[in-house]
């Protein structure tokens, strides 16, 4: 659906990804693993096209509907409703349909009763809820996610996790950078471990943690390099 | 369309709309009623003459005078550019060199208001009296015990080239330059009458006054009348026609109109009609 | 009479501010997402321009207006229009270079969800705008008070003329020159509580705006 070929990022003087090769399958849900300043943000912004970086990205034309959801999701000062016309009138959705998609998105984050209030005084494991319900309005084909739950309490976590299963499910193909080993495991198809802007480890999940790779790797799983599992 | 979008889209919508009713507001308002624009001066506009004598025309022919209130050197400027349609000032020299330059009709006279020197009650220097070369001349010789100060409005204004010529008269080329051992203080101030008689009120100084503005002001403190009735003090106003040669846009017809009504008895009865405290002002005198 | 300079002020300033908005915010949103050489030379002149003198802005509109001036035609010189021009010119870059910065700093936090979702940059540019509506309500605002103030520009193209051209500014100059202070100090009191009613309506919506969201409906 989405390759990347050969992508360098420089910020400056600092290489922020290096040589980055990356080939994205329909229906794949792949998490992308490092520590901070690996490079995991850089290599999201490059696929989904949102940086500029020295090598090719070629783009499947079932895969040219794509959003990415923040860290902090950001909602503008309208209500939850509006926020989600927004979304919807920037993706170019048909006028007639942007009512039912907007309902539909809103109860599955069970948002509904909400619509009314002020998006950015929902709490904030609502609010990312609230980021997923209006990509997810968009029927997007590809999905990134930028370390989604790393603010969010436990509950809230396991509410977000519980939709990303779902798309998964549902047959969107998901990116999904993450500093949780354990949320990786229960949820990726495939890891892309990152190490100072390189790829160093490309592999199906269960591959992925039960082989042995290098000393900085095995340290990193664990977690001996400053990092948490859950 | 969604909520937030026609929220938007309304928002666009009213600034339309109100830019449209400002619009509509703002421009026709210049295009309804018949006017002409008139350069005149400030001593004129503050002397009250204008709140009389215009509606008086504006009964007579419907047209509306709009007087831009400025110094005579910038009312004969504006004549130049055809900003205005007719020039109402008292600078007879001035006015014929615009005339002869070519940016004027031929100019009339219309009527005469007075200067008069103003100074304080205690009269230092000594000057009153019925002659102004005189008192003009006992003030740059002032050996007073305290230093005697005259305000000048400096700002190119008729009042401002009357004044210049009575230092003439009494020898004295250029009054800003001191003489050793006279304590006569020049203060050039660049304003109009209001601020001058301003200053020399907080400086109880001398000052050549319009007798309009004059009667006018209220913020007077020591100061007082001490030369007039000099026929040299007399002021000529004329009105003179913007030369429609040079500016095809000003409204000549209905500023013709005004310089005939002026110079007609019924103009000039409005003029002498006009009183500040029951005292005439202005000294209606046009030709037949 | 008080009240006719009062409500031509008010007519003259609003009208100016409604137009320079219209101009000027789209102007400052298309300038926060442009790039184009040359870009920094542009906001460095737009910055200039905040201090244009109100006088110097007078002089310019009044040798395009006058009728030995290339804009003669229009007839508009000494009438309330080219005070409205002369105004709209002085705030225009006011209002441009304020809502310029509140966009960049805006975009900095949402430009990348914005664009992800399909925004395209002037689209990112103006839904900010909408987003930070109080803060533009503020530069909006701020801007009528320097119009209001102002007595330079709308003298020299009004020519003060009574009844017609006659806003509370010049009148409080008039009447200071001719010493009847009493009526100047009267405008002059108006003049202040006006621009009070304006720093007010800033406070208010600067609160709104950094306040509990669930209260700035």
């Amino acid at each position: 659906m989405l390759s990347l070929d050969n992508a360098s990022v420089r910020y400056g003087s600092v290489a922020a990804l290096s040589d980055a090769n990356l080939r994205i399958e329909r229906g794949d849900f792949v998490a992308l693993i490092g520590a901070n300043g690996s490079g995991k943000t850089t290599l999201l912004q490059a696929l989904h096209g949102l940086v500029a970086h020295t090598g090719v990205r070629t783009v499947a034309k079932e895969a040219a509907a794509q959003v990415m959801v923040f860290q902090r999701p950001f909602m503008l000062r309208l209500s939850v409703w509006n926020n989600l016309r927004v979304a919807l009138w920037l993706a170019g959705a048909p006028p007639a349909e942007r009512a039912a998609r907007a309902t539909e998105a809103l109860h599955r984050a069970g948002l509904f009763e909400l619509r009314g209030r002020q998006a950015r005084a929902l709490s904030g494991g609502q609010q990312q809820r609230l980021a997923l319900a209006r990509a997810w309005a968009t029927r997007p084909a590809l999905l990134f996610l930028d370390e989604p739950t790393a603010n969010l309490d436990p509950s809230a976590k396991r509410e977000v996790e519980a939709m990303l299963a779902r798309f998964k499910l549902e047959g969107m193909t998901l990116v999904m950078s993450t500093h949780n080993l354990g949320q990786a495991k229960r949820l990726a198809t495939r890891v892309v471990y990152l190490d100072r802007g390189r790829i160093r480890a490309d592999l199906a999940t269960d591959a992925f943690f039960a082989r042995h790779l290098d000393a900085r790797t095995d340290l990193f799983l664990k977690g001996e390099l400053p990092w948490d599992m859950e | 369309m969604g909520h937030g979008m026609k929220h938007f889209a309304g928002r666009r919508a009213a600034i339309a709309w109100l830019l449209a009713g400002l619009g509509a507001v703002a421009l026709p308002a210049a295009a309804q009623d018949k006017f002409i624009v008139m350069a005149s001066t400030t001593s004129t506009e503050q002397s009250g003459l204008f709140p009389h004598l215009l509606p008086a025309f504006k009964k007579a022919s419907g047209i509306d005078v709009r007087v831009v209130a400025v110094g005579t050197g910038q009312a004969l400027d504006m004549g130049r550019r055809g900003d205005a349609d007719i020039l109402f000032v008292h600078d007879t020299v001035a006015e014929e060199k615009f005339v002869a330059e070519g940016f004027g009709l031929p100019r009339r006279g219309v009527m005469y208001n007075d200067f008069v020197l103003i100074g304080p009650a205690s009269d230092p220097a000594g000057v009153k009296g019925r002659d102004i070369v005189a008192a003009l001349s006992k003030l740059a010789a002032s050996n007073a015990a305290a230093p005697v100060a005259f305000v000048s409005r400096a700002d190119k204004s008729g009042t401002h080239a009357a004044e210049l010529r009575y230092w003439k008269s009494a020898g004295i080329d250029d009054p800003a330059v001191k003489v050793a051992g006279k304590l006569f203080d020049y203060r050039a101030c660049g304003c109009s009458m209001g601020p001058a008689l301003n200053i020399a009120a907080s400086l109880e100084a001398y000052v050549l006054a319009d007798r309009g503005t004059w009667l006018s002001f209220k913020n007077r403190g020591n100061l007082t009348v001490l030369v007039e009735g000099d026929k040299r003090l007399f002021n000529q106003y004329g009105v003179i026609v913007v030369n429609p040669a040079r500016h095809p846009q000003t409204k000549t017809a209905l500023a013709q109109a005004f310089s005939d009504w002026v110079v007609s008895a019924d103009g000039q009865a409005t003029i002498a009609a006009y009183k500040i405290g029951g005292e005439q002002l202005f000294f209606p005198n046009a030709a037949r | 009479m008080l009240w006719r300079t009062v409500g031509l002020s008010l007519a003259v300033s609003l009208s100016a501010c409604a137009i320079a908005a219209g101009f000027g915010l789209a102007f400052g949103a298309w300038l926060a997402v442009a790039r184009f050489p040359g870009r920094r030379v542009l906001l460095a002149v737009l910055n200039t321009l905040l201090a244009l003198p109100s006088v110097v802005v007078g002089l310019v509109v009044y040798l395009l207006l006058s009728r030995s001036g290339p804009l003669g035609s229009w007839g508009i010189l000494f009438t309330p229009s080219a005070m409205v021009i002369a105004q709209t010119i002085l705030v225009l870059p006011v209002i441009a270079a304020l809502s310029r910065q509140l966009v960049h700093d805006s975009l900095r936090d949402g430009g990348d969800q914005l664009r992800s979702m399909g925004a395209r940059p002037f689209t990112t540019a103006v839904l900010m705008l909408l987003h930070e509506r109080w803060a533009v309500a503020t530069v909006v605002l701020t801007a009528f008070g320097r119009a209001v103030s102002e007595v330079g520009a709308v003298m020299i193209v009004g020519g003060n003329i009574d009844g017609v051209t006659r806003v509370i500014t010049t009148t409080i100059a008039l009447e200071t020159s001719k010493g009847d202070l009493p009526l100047a100090l009267a405008l002059g009191i108006v003049l202040l509580a006006l621009v009070g009613l304006i720093n007010a309506g800033i406070a208010v919506a600067q609160r709104a705006q950094g306040g509990n969201p669930a209260a700035a409906r």
